[in-house]
Order: C-alpha cells, then sequence, then structure tokens
C-alpha cells in the first residue's frame, strides 16, 4: 500500500510561495549586464568614476584587506562566571603557610594572584624556622612539568579508585601472610599526619621508619648517651659571645634554616659588642666565610683539634685532662679557649658532621662552659630531623631478608640518596607491594608498584610541630592542579577514616592544639604558640671512652667531606632552574658540583684549572675512588680549603627529577655510607685529555687592592672610630681637598616626594643567595641555562659579589719593592695561606642620581625618576648597550636572545604551566633590550595607591623590595631616604654608611655598612 | 696660471698628452673585464654574502649569536665600525684639505680616494644598525615626530651625536664626489657607442656640456663643499671618539681622544688608499699618474700621523700614571701586560714602530715596501679600537664583573663580510667610473706633467 507524502525543501515551498517558483524555473543566474553598461560610451562618460578612482578604490581595499590581515594574534581573558568572593584581578592575596621538606621549616605569607601562589616571604609572626634560598624557589616546583599527573600502577596511569582497590587488596593480603608493612618516611613534624600514620600503623600492624637524607642521627644519639634524651636542642645564636663551630655550617645547611637572622642579632657593632666566631673547617663553607677567625683543618684531624680544645677548657675548669698530641692549631686554640672560657654560659660550641664521637666531646665541653640550658636549650626542641640512621639499616636488610611485605615511602627517596641505594633496590624487588607518594616520578618511585603522587605544600592542608610548642599550619593556596592525592588523606583511605583530611585536621587541632583559640584566628596567623616547660638536662658522659676514636689520625690519606650547597641542599628541588642557577655562595659556580681542592695540594698533584679565551674556567677531571667506589668528577681550585681534604657537594647527579636537574653533576650520595660525611682514604686518578667545562658567574676573585669596594674594619679599630675604614674619601682640587659629592657638573634632579633608598649592611650579609632568588621569582628574570652562563651572560639583576683576600696588599708590595705588574699579577691570586678572608657584597643597580646609564642611552630609555629611581623603558630601548658599557658597577642585564617562549631555553617560560609563577605586574622582556633592578618599583607603585585610596602619607614599612624582604638577617633595608622618620634614613647616616665607587660621583641611592670582623 | 718650477718631478710622467689621458682613464670602463678582476670580484662576492647571512643570522636569533657578554657590550661590532670610519677619512682630506692648500698631487688620487671613503662610510654604518639588539626599531634614533607621546631622542647622547655626524659625513662626502665625477661622466657619455652606455652616462653626466659657465660653476661649488667637508674630516672622528671619551670607563674617559682619533683616522686612511691604489696603478695601467712621487708623498702622511698616534698612546700612559687615578692606572697597564697583551702590543708594533721605516728615502719610495706597510697599519689600527673597547671594558672597576671576549663564527664572518662588501662595491667603481679626475687632472698637464718640464728645457 502507498502512502502519498509530500517532501519539501523549504517552508516557503510548502506555502507554495509563487516566487520560489519563479525562482525555480531560472536555473542559472542572470549575467551581469557588463556589455550594456561598458558598450554604452555616453553612460561610462556620466559616471563620475573614472578608471583612476577604480584604482584607487583597488588598491585601497587591497591594503586595507591586507592590513586587517595582519592582526596580532589575540589572546582571550576569560571573566570569572561566578567571581570568587576574595579575589579581585590585580589584587594579590596573602596567606599564612608553611614550608617543610625534610630539612628546612619556615612560616610563610604566600602571595597570591589571581589564584596563583607567585611569591613567599617569611611570616613575622613565627621567630622560628627561616625562609633560605631553597624554600624561597619552592614556588616554581608547583609549576614543574615533570609532576605526576595521575596515580601510576606498574608504570601506567590509572585512576584513584582502581589503585586504592588494588592497595588495600595488597595490604590486606600482606596483613594476613605476616610480613611486615613498614611506612618509610623522612622525618615528619605534622602532628596531624603522624596521627594518621599511627592509625595506619595500628590497622596494618606496620612499622614506621624515619631516616633524613642530610642525616643528624649521630648529634640525637650523643645527645641520648649525654642527656638521656634524643633530641635536637635550639641553639641561642642571639645570646651567645663566643660562638666555636667545628665544621657546623649553621649559615648554611646545618640543622636550620633559623640561624643566620639569631646569629646576626649579635652582630651588630652599633651595640658596642659582637659576637665572636670561630670556625674550624675543612671545606670553606658559607659560614665559614663570615668568620671573624676561620682556621682550615684537615678532615680527620677534626677530632683532634676538638680534644686540644677540651684540654684547654679542662685545665681552666680544673677537671682532668685526656691524653692527646698537640694540635698544630693549639695557638688559634688557645685564643678561642681564652674566649670561650671568657664567656662561660654565653658561649657555644658546635660541630657538624655525622660522627657521634665528635658530638659527643662537644657536649663536653659545652657542660665545661656551663652552656647547656643557657645558650643550649633543650626545653625547646627542633624536631626537624629525628630519623635514625640504625633502623633504615635494619630496614633495608629485613628487606633484603624477604620480611618486608608492603613498603610504603613518603617523601624519601632511597634509591638516589642512600649509599646502599643498589642494595635498597634489591630489597625492593623482594617487597610484594611497594607504594611512593612522590610528587613525580623519582629515582625511587619509578621503582615502586604503585605512585599515588601527593599534593605539593602549596595545594594541600597540613600542620605543623617544627619546635616545641610551636604549632603552624599549612593551607591550600590553589587548587590541584593535577590528579593527585595528598598521602595523608590515601593513608586515612586506606584505614578507613574517610578521605577528608581538612576536617581531621581541624578537630585535631580543636582537640589537642587550639584550646581556647579559634581555628580561624590561627590559621589567619599561620602559627600557634604554646606555653612550654623548662627541662633540665644532666650531663653524663665520660670522656676517657671517646678519646681514642677522635684521636685517630688518618695519617697521610687524602680526605673527603660531603657537603651541602645553598642552592640545592640534598637534591629534592634539583629540578628547579632557579636553584640550579644561583651561583654557589663561595664558588660562584653554577649549574654543578665538582670537587673542591687546596691550590697547593691541586698543584702538589698535578691537577689544574684554567681559562680558556672568552674567560670560562676549565678544569681537570679525576676518578676518586673510596672504598670501591668510584666517581669521575671535575677538580675545582678552591681557596680556603684544607690541604689534603677534598669536598664535593651532595644534592647532584639526578637521574628522575626532571628535565632541569637530570644529568647535572655527580651523585655524590653513593660515598655517604652509613651516613658518613667525612671519609678518608680517598685516592684521586687525574683522567688524562677530560676536561670540564664550568659555569661561574665570578671569574676574577679578588679586590686588586680596590680596598674601598668593600670596606672592612675590626670591632675595635670601629669601637675607636665609628668610621674606621670607612674615612671620607677627598679629591685634590684648586680648592683644596673636596668631598667627591662636592665636586659635580651637573644640575640636581628635583628631589621632592620619595627618594627610594635601598641600605645593605655588609656586617649582616651572610651571602646566602635567598635575594637572588627573590629577586627572580618578583621581577620574572628569566634563567639562561649552564651554556650562557658559561659565557658570562648570567642574567641576575642582584648578584652577590664574593671576595677573597690576597697574599699581596700594596703596603706588601711597597715594603719588598715589587714592582707594579708583579704586584698585580700577584694580588689576582687569592691568599694560599690559613688568614684567607672572604667579603660578600650584594649589588643590584645602585639607582645612580648622576647616573652614567641615563646620559648615554640615545633614545632615552633608561631615564631618572622624580623619586630617585633610575628607570627602564624596555618598549623604548633599541639596544645598544652603552648603558651597559658604562655602568660602573655591571648590574645592566641584556636579553642576549629571547628568553620565554623559546624551545631554546627550556626552564620553564616556555610552557604554559611554568609560565604560571610569573608575576603579572612585571613585564617579561623581549631580545634585544636592556634589564635591570628596578627596586620592586611594582611594589612602590602599588603601596603608593593603597595609601592614596586611605587618604593617607606613605609611611615606612609600606613599600618593600624582593631582596629586602627575602633577607632574614636584617642586612636589607629599604625605604624612603627623605623620610627622617624611616629606618633607611638612619642607615644612611650611619657612620659606616658609604657608596660604592663613591669617587665616581654617580650618587647611588644604594648604601652599604663597612664590614666589622670581631678581631682583635 | 699656476708656475712650477721646473725642476721639480713631474706628477704625470711618460709624456702624456689630453688625449691619452682620456684614453687612459676611460679605457677600464670601455675595455671588458680579465679574470684577475672576475676572480677578485667573486672572492669579494662571496665574502659579502657570508657576511650578510651573518648579519640575517643575527638579526633573526638576537645578539647572543656574537661573543658578548654582561662584561663586554661592544667588540668586534664597534670595533669595525670606527675602523671603517676611520678608514673612511682620508677621501675627504685628500679632497677638501688638500684642494684648500692647492696640493696638484691630490689630483690623480683623489677620485679613488673619496670612493673608498664613501665605501667605508658605508661599511661603517652598518654596524651602529646591527649591533642594536633591535635593529628594526633604529628609527628610534633619528629625532621623527612620533605618536609616541612628547618621546624625542636623548641628545646628550654621543650616540646620537654619531647618527648626526656619520649621516652628514656620508652627505657632504657624496656629494662631493658626484660633483666631482660630473666632467668625467659626460666624458664617457660623448665617447660611447653603446646606446644603453650612452643613456646611462648621460642620465649620471646631468647634462653637462663644458660650458665656461658650467666649468664656473664647478670650480666655485668644490670649493663651497670642500670648505663645508674640511670641518667634517676633523668632526666625524672627533665625534666617534667621543662614545669613549664622554664615558666613566677608565682606558675610555680620556681628554685626548679627540685629536688622537683624528690623527688615527688619517693614517688607517691614507694606508688604505695605499692598499687599493698600489693595485689599481698597476692593474688598470695607471702608472703615469700614480707615480712613485704619489706614493712618496702618502707615505710620508703615514709617517707624520703614526707618530702623532704614538705620541698619544705614550701620553695616555704617562698621564694614567700622573692621575695617580688606580682604575685608570690599572687599565693602562692590564692593556700592556694582561690577558690581551698580545692585542696591545701588536697595536704598538703597527702602529708606532712600523711608520717609522719611513724616514728612510729608499723605503717609502719602494712600492712592496710600503704595499706591506699599509697592511700592517690597517691592521693595526684594528687592533688600536679592539685594545681601547674591549681590553677597557674586560677589566673596569669591580673586579667581581671582569671577563674575558672571544669572537663567534658570526662575529668574524661579519668583519669578513663588510671587507667583501667593500671590495664588492670598489671593484665594480673601477670598472664603471673614472677612477682619475681626468679632467681637473688635465688642468696640470701644462705645469707639472713630465712633457711640460721636457718642453721647458727646450
Amino acid at each position: 500500500m502507498a502512502i502519498n507524502k509530500t517532501y519539501f525543501q523549504s517552508l516557503s515551498q510548502l506555502a507554495n510561495n509563487p516566487k520560489l517558483d519563479l525562482l525555480q524555473e531560472k536555473e542559472f543566474a542572470d549575467q551581469l549586464p557588463t556589455e550594456a553598461f561598458l558598450g554604452d560610451e555616453d553612460k561610462l562618460s556620466e559616471s563620475s568614476t573614472s578608471r583612476r578612482d577604480f584604482l584607487k578604490f583597488l588598491g585601497f581595499s587591497t591594503a586595507a584587506a591586507s592590513l586587517a590581515a595582519c592582526e596580532t594574534p589575540i589572546q582571550k581573558v576569560i571573566p570569572y562566571v561566578v567571581k570568587p568572593e576574595e579575589t579581585i584581578a590585580g589584587i594579590a592575596n596573602w596567606y599564612a603557610s608553611s614550608f617543610y621538606d625534610g630539612n628546612d621549616f619556615a612560616s610563610l605569607l604566600i602571595k597570591n594572584r589571581e589564584g596563583r601562589p607567585i611569591f613567599l616571604k617569611s611570616n613575622d609572626l613565627c621567630e622560628y624556622g627561616g625562609i633560605n634560598a631553597r624554600v624561597q624557589a619552592s614556588v616554581l616546583n608547583l609549576y614543574d612539568t615533570s609532576r605526576l599527573k595521575d596515580p601510576m600502577d606498574n608504570g601506567v596511569s590509572s585512576s584513584w579508585s582502581q589503585v586504592d582497590k588494588k592497595i588495600i587488596q595488597g595490604l590486606s593480603a600482606n596483613n594476613i601472610s605476616g610480613k611486615g608493612v613498614v611506612i618509610l618516611s623522612s622525618s615528619i613534624i605534622s602532628p596531624s599526619t603522624n596521627s594518621v600514620i599511627k592509625a595506619f600503623v595500628r590497622k596494618y600492624k606496620a612499622k614506621h621508619v624515619v631516616y633524613d637524607a642530610m642525616s643528624v642521627s649521630a648529634m640525637l644519639d650523643a645527645n641520648l648517651e649525654s642527656y638521656n634524651r634524643r633530641v635536637i636542642p635550639t641553639y641561642l645564636f642571639e645570646k651567645a659571645d663566643v660562638v666555636a663551630s667545628f665544621a657546623a655550617d649553621f649559615l648554611g645547611d646545618w640543622l636550620d634554616s633559623g640561624h643566620g637572622k639569631n646569629f646576626a642579632a649579635k652582630r651588630n657593632p652599633n651595640n658596642g659588642s659582637m659576637s665572636r666566631h670561630y670556625q674550624f673547617e675543612s671545606n670553606l663553607s658559607l659560614t665559614g666565610a663570615n668568620a671573624d677567625y676561620r682556621t682550615p683543618v684537615k678532615a680527620s684531624e677534626m677530632g683532634l683539634v676538638l680534644l686540644n680544645l677540651y684540654n684547654l677548657i679542662a685545665k681552666k675548669a680544673g677537671v682532668s685532662l685526656v691524653k692527646v698530641v698537640l694540635s698544630e692549631h693549639r695557638n688559634t686554640l688557645q685564643k678561642m679557649a681564652d674566649d670561650l672560657w671568657k664567656s662561660k654560659g654565653k658561649s657555644l660550641v658546635i660541630a657538624g658532621g655525622n660522627n657521634i664521637h665528635i658530638h659527643l666531646l662537644v657536649n663536653a665541653i659545652n657542660d665545661l662552659l656551663n652552656n647547656t640550658g643557657k645558650t643550649i636549650d633543650f626545653s625547646i626542641q627542633s624536631n626537624l630531623k629525628t630519623g635514625n640512621d640504625q633502623h633504615i639499616a635494619q630496614l633495608i636488610q629485613d628487606m633484603n631478608d624477604g620480611k618486608i611485605g608492603a613498603l610504603i615511602a613518603y617523601n624519601v627517596n632511597p634509591v638516589y640518596n642512600l649509599a646502599q641505594g643498589e642494595e635498597f633496590t634489591r630489597g625492593l624487588g623482594k617487597v610484594d607491594l611497594s607504594i611512593s607518594f612522590a610528587e613525580k616520578l623519582d629515582e625511587t618511585a619509578a621503582k615502586m608498584n604503585f605512585v599515588c603522587p601527593d599534593h605539593n605544600y602549596l595545594e594541600c592542608w597540613n600542620d605543623a610541630n617544627p619546635y616545641t610548642g610551636i604549632y603552624a599550619l599549612v593551607q591550600p593556596t590553589i587548587h590541584p592542579l593535577f590528579n593527585t592525592r595528598q598521602a595523608q588523606v590515601s593513608l586515612m583511605s586506606w584505614s578507613d577514616l574517610g578521605d577528608d583530611y581538612y576536617s581531621y585536621l581541624k578537630d585535631y587541632w580543636r582537640s589537642n592544639i587550639l584550646g581556647v583559640t579559634s581555628w580561624n584566628s590561627a590559621l589567619h596567623d599561620g602559627v600557634h604558640k604554646l606555653k612550654t616547660k623548662e627541662k633540665p638536662v644532666k650531663f653524663k658522659t665520660s670522656v676517657a671512652n671517646i678519646v681514642a676514636p677522635l684521636a685517630n689520625l688518618s695519617g697521610d690519606s687524602i680526605d673527603l667531606v660531603l657537603y651541602s650547597k645553598t642552592g640545592l641542599g640534598s637534591g629534592e628541588f634539583a629540578n628547579n632552574p632557579w636553584l640550579q642557577e644561583l651561583p654557589d655562595p663561595i664558588s660562584k659556580t653554577t649549574w654543578d658540583n665538582y670537587l673542591t681542592i687546596s691550590p697547593r695540594f691541586a698543584k702538589d698533584i698535578g691537577l689544574n684549572n684554567e681559562y680558556v679565551s672568552n674567560g670560562a674556567l676549565d678544569g681537570d677531571v679525576v676518578d676518586m675512588t673510596i672504598d670501591g667506589v668510584t666517581l669521575r668528577v671535575p677538580i675545582l681550585i678552591q681557596p680556603g680549603q684544607a690541604y689534603k681534604t677534598v669536598g664535593l657537594a651532595i644534592g647532584y647527579g639526578r637521574s628522575g627529577s626532571g628535565k632541569a636537574g637530570d644529568g647535572v653533576g655527580v651523585n655524590a650520595f653513593v660515598l655517604a655510607k652509613e651516613f658518613k660525611s667525612i671519609l678518608s682514604g680517598v685516592s684521586l686518578t687525574k683522567v688524562e685529555d677530560a676536561v670540564h667545562e664550568f659555569a661561574c658567574t665570578q671569574l676574577h676573585h679578588t679586590m686588586m687592592g680596590r680596598d674601598r669596594i668593600v670596606k672592612e674594619t675590626t670591632l675595635s679599630e670601629f669601637n675607636k672610630d665609628p668610621r674606621a675604614g670607612n674615612e671620607q674619601m677627598m679629591l685634590e682640587t684648586h680648592k683644596g681637598p673636596q668631598e667627591p659629592e662636592k665636586i659635580t657638573l651637573w644640575e640636581e634632579h628635583d628631589r621632592d616626594v620619595h627618594w627610594w633608598n635601598l641600605s645593605i649592611d655588609l656586617n649582616s650579609c651572610t651571602g646566602c643567595g635567598a635575594c637572588i632568588i627573590a629577586c627572580h621569582a618578583e621581577n620574572n628574570v628569566p634563567v639562561v641555562g649552564k651554556e650562557e652562563i658559561r659565557k658570562s651572560r648570567d642574567m641576575h639583576w642582584l648578584r652577590i659579589d664574593r671576595y677573597y683576600s690576597s697574599d699581596m696588599t700594596e703596603e706588601v708590595a711597597e715594603e719588598e719593592g715589587i714592582s707594579s705588574i708583579d704586584k698585580f699579577l700577584a694580588m689576582e691570586v687569592a691568599s694560599t695561606s690559613k688568614s684567607l678572608e672572604v667579603v660578600f657584597q650584594p649589588v643590584m643597580c645602585q639607582h645612580c642620581n648622576h647616573a652614567p646609564c641615563e646620559t648615554v642611552c640615545p633614545v632615552a630609555a633608561t631615564t631618572h625618576s622624580r623619586e630617585g629611581l633610575n628607570h627602564m623603558t624596555y618598549n623604548r630601548c633599541v639596544g645598544t648597550r652603552y648603558c651597559a658599557n658604562n655602568c660602573p658597577y655591571k648590574v645592566r642585564r641584556f636579553n642576549w636572545f629571547n628568553y620565554s617562549d623559546n624551545d631554546q631555553f627550556d626552564f620553564y617560560m616556555n610552557e604554559d604551566l611554568g609560565k604560571m609563577v610569573l608575576n603579572p605586574d612585571v613585564t617579561v622582556r623581549s631580545r634585544g633590550v636592556m634589564e635591570k633592578c628596578s627596586m620592586c618599583i611594582q611594589n612602590i607603585q602599588k603601596s603608593k595607591l593603597d595609601a592614596k585610596k586611605e587618604r593617607r602619607k606613605l609611611k615606612d614599612g609600606d613599600v618593600d623590595c624582593a631582596c629586602a624582604t627575602a633577607c632574614d638577617t636584617g642586612a636589607m633595608v629599604f625605604g624612603d631616604g627623605l623620610d627622617t622618620s624611616s629606618k633607611v634614613y638612619a642607615q644612611a647616616r650611619d657612620p659606616r654608611s658609604y657608596h660604592l665607587l663613591e669617587e665616581l660621583n654617580t650618587q647611588p641611592s644604594v648604601w652599604y655598612q663597612t664590614k666589622i670582623r670581631n678581631k682583635a | 696660471m699656476h708656475y712650477e718650477s721646473p725642476i721639480r718631478e713631474p706628477l704625470i710622467l711618460d709624456d702624456k698628452s689630453l688625449h691619452d689621458i682620456t684614453e687612459d682613464v676611460a679605457r677600464p670602463i670601455e675595455g671588458s673585464a680579465n679574470k684577475w678582476w672576475w676572480a677578485l670580484f667573486l672572492i669579494s662576492l662571496l665574502a659579502f654574502l657570508w657576511g650578510a647571512g651573518c648579519m640575517a643570522y643575527t638579526v633573526g636569533n638576537g645578539i647572543g649569536v656574537w661573543g658578548l657578554n654582561k662584561t663586554v657590550g661592544w667588540a668586534w661590532d664597534i670595533t669595525n665600525f670606527v675602523w671603517w670610519v676611520g678608514i673612511g677619512h682620508a677621501g675627504t682630506l685628500i679632497s677638501a684639505v688638500l684642494l684648500l692648500f692647492r696640493q696638484k698631487w691630490r689630483l690623480s688620487i683623489n677620485r679613488s680616494a673619496e670612493a673608498m671613503t664613501i665605501f667605508a662610510v658605508m661599511q661603517a654604518a652598518l654596524f651602529p644598525l646591527i649591533h642594536m639588539g633591535r635593529p628594526w626599531l633604529a628609527y628610534f634614533v633619528f629625532p621623527l615626530p612620533n605618536n609616541f607621546g612628547s618621546l624625542w631622542v636623548n641628545f646628550n647622547s654621543p650616540l646620537l651625536w654619531d647618527v648626526f655626524a656619520i649621516s652628514t659625513y656620508f652627505t657632504v662626502s657624496l656629494v662631493f664626489w658626484y660633483m666631482g665625477l660630473i666632467p668625467d661622466f659626460a666624458m664617457i657619455r660623448d665617447r660611447a657607442k653603446k646606446t644603453l652606455t650612452k643613456k646611462v652616462y648621460t642620465i649620471l653626466s646631468f647634462g653637462w656640456s663644458g660650458r665656461a659657465k658650467h666649468w664656473q660653476r664647478f670650480e666655485e661649488l668644490s670649493l663651497v663643499l670642500a670648505g663645508l667637508a674640511t670641518p667634517l674630516v676633523l668632526s666625524v672622528h672627533t665625534i666617534v671618539s667621543m662614545d669613549f671619551a664622554t664615558s666613566v670607563i677608565p682606558g675610555w674617559h680620556t681628554t685626548i681622544f679627540p685629536p688622537y682619533f683624528v690623527a688615527g683616522a688619517i693614517f688607517s686612511g691614507f694606508a688604505m688608499v695605499q692598499t687599493l691604489l698600489l693595485v689599481m696603478r698597476k692593474v688598470l695601467y695607471m702608472e703615469s699618474y700614480i707615480t712613485i712621487k704619489h706614493i712618496e708623498y702618502m707615505n710620508i702622511v703615514i709617517m707624520v700621523t703614526g707618530s702623532i698616534v704614538g705620541v698619544a698612546y705614550i701620553t695616555e700612559l704617562f698621564i694614567a700614571w700622573y692621575s695617580g687615578v688606580e682604575f685608570e692606572q690599572y687599565a693602562f697597564l692590564n692593556r700592556a701586560t694582561g690577558p690581551y697583551w698580545w692585542a696591545y702590543w701588536a697595536m704598538m708594533t703597527c702602529n708606532v714602530f712600523s711608520p717609522q721605516f719611513m724616514w728612510s728615502k729608499k723605503l717609502r719610495t719602494s712600492i712592496a715596501f710600503t704595499f706591506f706597510i699599509s697592511i700592517v697599519v690597517n691592521i693595526g689600527m684594528w687592533f688600536e679600537r679592539f685594545v681601547i673597547i674591549v681590553t677597557s671594558l674586560h677589566r673596569d672597576y669591580l673586579p667581581s664583573s671582569w671577563s674575558m671576549f672571544s669572537p663567534t663564527f658570526v662575529d668574524i664572518g661579519i668583519f669578513v663580510g663588510t671587507i667583501g662588501f667593500f671590495f664588492v662595491l670598489f671593484l665594480l667603481y673601477a670598472r664603471t667610473f673614472p677612477v682619475i679626475a681626468q679632467a681637473e687632472l688635465k688642468t696640470i698637464v701644462k705645469s707639472s706633467s713630465s712633457q711640460s718640464k721636457k718642453n721647458h728645457h727646450e
């Protein structure tokens, strides 16, 4: 049966529109009537459009069309549909939070722009811990592309539900089979996390093993033996008049990042007194570089030196001496012992390294000096490191014996940072179920069954109890970027505690910590303090037992001291390009570790460093063998290094960190058997024809007799005359001697609103480099990589110059009648004697008020502001580099290439994720323009606007620049030099204040204060 | 009428008549090139193309492809710039200053010397352009009305003075040169047989007919332009020297620079003239016009200016010591004994010692020796600029920033490229332009040619 259907093409057809029929009939359209038009001469001549006009129109439309096609690419800004209550575009929010990575603790304020954390500064409410270069740089780790984006199941991306199911199954099976479940972690200072772990341990009858990559286990054990308490006390540097440090790099990585500011508090010469700091060490550490008296000691002789000190003190205390040979350093030791004894109860003897005997002896000396309980406070203990070396050794044994059924690794990377990494890997093969919480597929995680990637600390809730009575909170400042899950939540969900760690944490705080304080106020402050009780300790070690192992000298063998750099520490942050490019404060070398070797020793065994034609440094390469382990490492000749002791930094040689960190340097952890940092019996063999290329930011190491660059004097001189070492310079003129600033051809700039000044106290500056990283983060300073650094093209707006003293001075040359040529050649060489001294000087744009750069720019791209700033207008700059040539401070940095969006500089500025760390208030410079420190003009502008909105004048402290914010020791003070109440105004009038290269009369806005050494 | 003592050596040898001169000057243009010309031209062209490639590479990637660093912001770029500008000095000096001083021996060399000037200044002008980080914005250095607000150039900057000095110098030199060429182009036009050639030279000769009025205007304009160009000879290099002299860098900040630079420029310019003309007189058979006498005169100029430069070097050293400024003292000591000692001593040997050989008449009239010394002087003058720029910058005030410089293949490529470009232009010039100002030269046939002297004897 047929059905009649009407098909129609359009509604008009359905409606039988007659027009449509008409159109349908004419299938082809009429041709344009050109013939009719062009053929009609009369009509054509009537037309006002001539052929010329036609061509004009044609030309115009072609030009217009092509111009329209040249549109700049559009990047869309998408507005919020529902705006978060607290977020205003362009206005930063600050959140209190905390940082702890197993080494350093810092209470932080986190700057958040449009939902992105971009800058960190320290939270002044917490006096413990401190922000160092690593903490400062940690914000970049959040935007690391090598982070895991999903949980991993045997190397394959998976989902949380799948992974959870399998893990719970595995754990339960394991529970039945009777093998042990172990959580292996670094030290954990979070009470809530510990509570979660405890619950997990209960459920699975698990064990919790703790170890620290940079272990202080020996110190803990020594304290257990001496004081019956396995804890680290707090060291009160701010109360110590004399600090005697034996290879303790307390301004670097010794125990805690907060010692710097406490130490600096006692180093202000304006109080008339300063602490005196003695340092005995083998490598030249940051701490040694800042010491008043530094003595290089062969590493294996440290015990002997300490025993000698013990005897000297014991003699004064009237207790029995130990039998020991005299140390060659007895003169310095005698002086130090006198000083220590004079400051009994107000001194501090500390030691680095992981040798229990050394620490026992140090405890004994401190006990004789009555320091325990005074400058060494056991009532406030540090929880930052609690690891036990024996436990991890036992664990590896158990794993290899097949006693471990499941292993959960939390914030540890044993395959990389254990000397028994291979043994661990072998043991791992015998573990049924292995789980890692690593954020990325690091060396250990890559060998695990499951990786349950943890959040970055900026993405999650957590808490911390770094010191007795100090509780800190960690709060998320960004939504998790990837499909990751906080380790605590993972543990909770495997032990039936739900998956809400936030509530768990809050409940924990409410019931255990907060008391009457509200959660909101604790969260706002980021830190909560509880009263602590005095806990006196009693010393009970017999010194006699420890003499033998300490007096045992390694004889003629070569020693090795493993150390950590301020930049990389133990290497967790190896993939952070800011840190890789942060010059080592001492060697000024980037992107590398190397064997530091004393100049004399290098000469003796025929090792050499040399400069190539573009000034870069090349070094010989050696095969270093210890205990059957051989490493091929380059050597770097290091003034101040002890003879016959070599140094090597840990934290390098990563293979699972990511693109920036992998393959940089060698892994020194493989040598650190039993967590020893001092090893004897090293043999070095030069690798013939091998040359290592170093990338250093400073290639010349002495001041060349130009003593007015870093002015320095001693405390006794200073107390006699506060201008000591900073005598007013006078230039001869026809009117008699004049101050350089008085001789000028220039008209003064108007100076009536503000005058931004930065003051840098060279006495407080330790040279740590946190300011460099802060400047990187705040000002979008690009990372250029090893090759470019090697070409002396670092982009740091702020650098820290480090100068060694030289044995040759003007006076010596005059006395010995040495010719100028020989004098200068000798001056280029850093001192090889034991009296080598080191000074640091942060140098950034000096914002000269008679700026040499401003006059020479042909296009007026660099100009002077009414507020005393030297502006740089990137848009106007054509890149002649004349300004940089004419800058006597050499602080201007040229963009040799495009450093952003350029895959040749594959660090972070070429990726969308990496670019999230950029500060939206600061332009990312294009290639071909000059750039330099702006004194964080974006912060100045912001503070001015804030003040204006509040209808008030700016007050001191409103404005700060990134470097001054990052400076823990308070060496940098920023403010308005016209504001008579400001701190910087007072600093500028300090008798120690001076301008760098004053004789050029550039009239900088940056002040330096003379360095004072507390020497007799 | 110019009278010249018969015992003076003639400036035109071999009894050349007026017609001979015409023939000799027109021959290279009307004849065809030999294989030597082609070989030289090809080599120059390749060098030029290689240099152009290096420049394109620089503009495409950034100045980072050069060997510069944070301490040494200028090196080969500005060295080459000053070197080429210096070379460009001889032409105008010969044509303008010697014209005002009525030195007739200039007549057979001024054309080529000026051509050299123009081509050298062209090379020089390339460097300020490509040394910029963003050369596409080079127009920022001109005081143009703009829509950037009331944004103006910085008249305090010596680099801006350079822009004016070089462009003025180039313009005046070009006009002066071209004006002198007009009667000679007309001569070629009149002899031309091929239509195209005739047409081209007709346009180039601006309708010159040789009327008395034309000659009168020609002479007047010559004098006016010579008057204009003379101060420029002094001003250009004075201003170039101020790039350094007005700065604060020890080794740059020196008041002796203006006269010292001008002397050095004339020194190197004459050396380059020698290099070019010694070859040219041979291959284009111009020995009758560019005589040993000419060469000797130029050698004397080289000797005198070389000695001035030497005195300047020694004065610098003395003042550095006398000033008592430690930075200054070190800068000069470092030049002579520091890591770039070889550049300093290369400069000293080439510029101060080698011209002293010209005291010997035998040596200064030897063509081979002159050629050798002219090359040596040009090498020395390149090193002088390198010494001033690089060794002053690499170790200035704060030793922490001290560094070294080493050129990359791009640095070298661009320098070689400009040499190639220069020779491409000069070789084309030698085949298409009258290389001797024949019209003017003819004015001394009656007074200074060997023929006239002979007539006098009879």
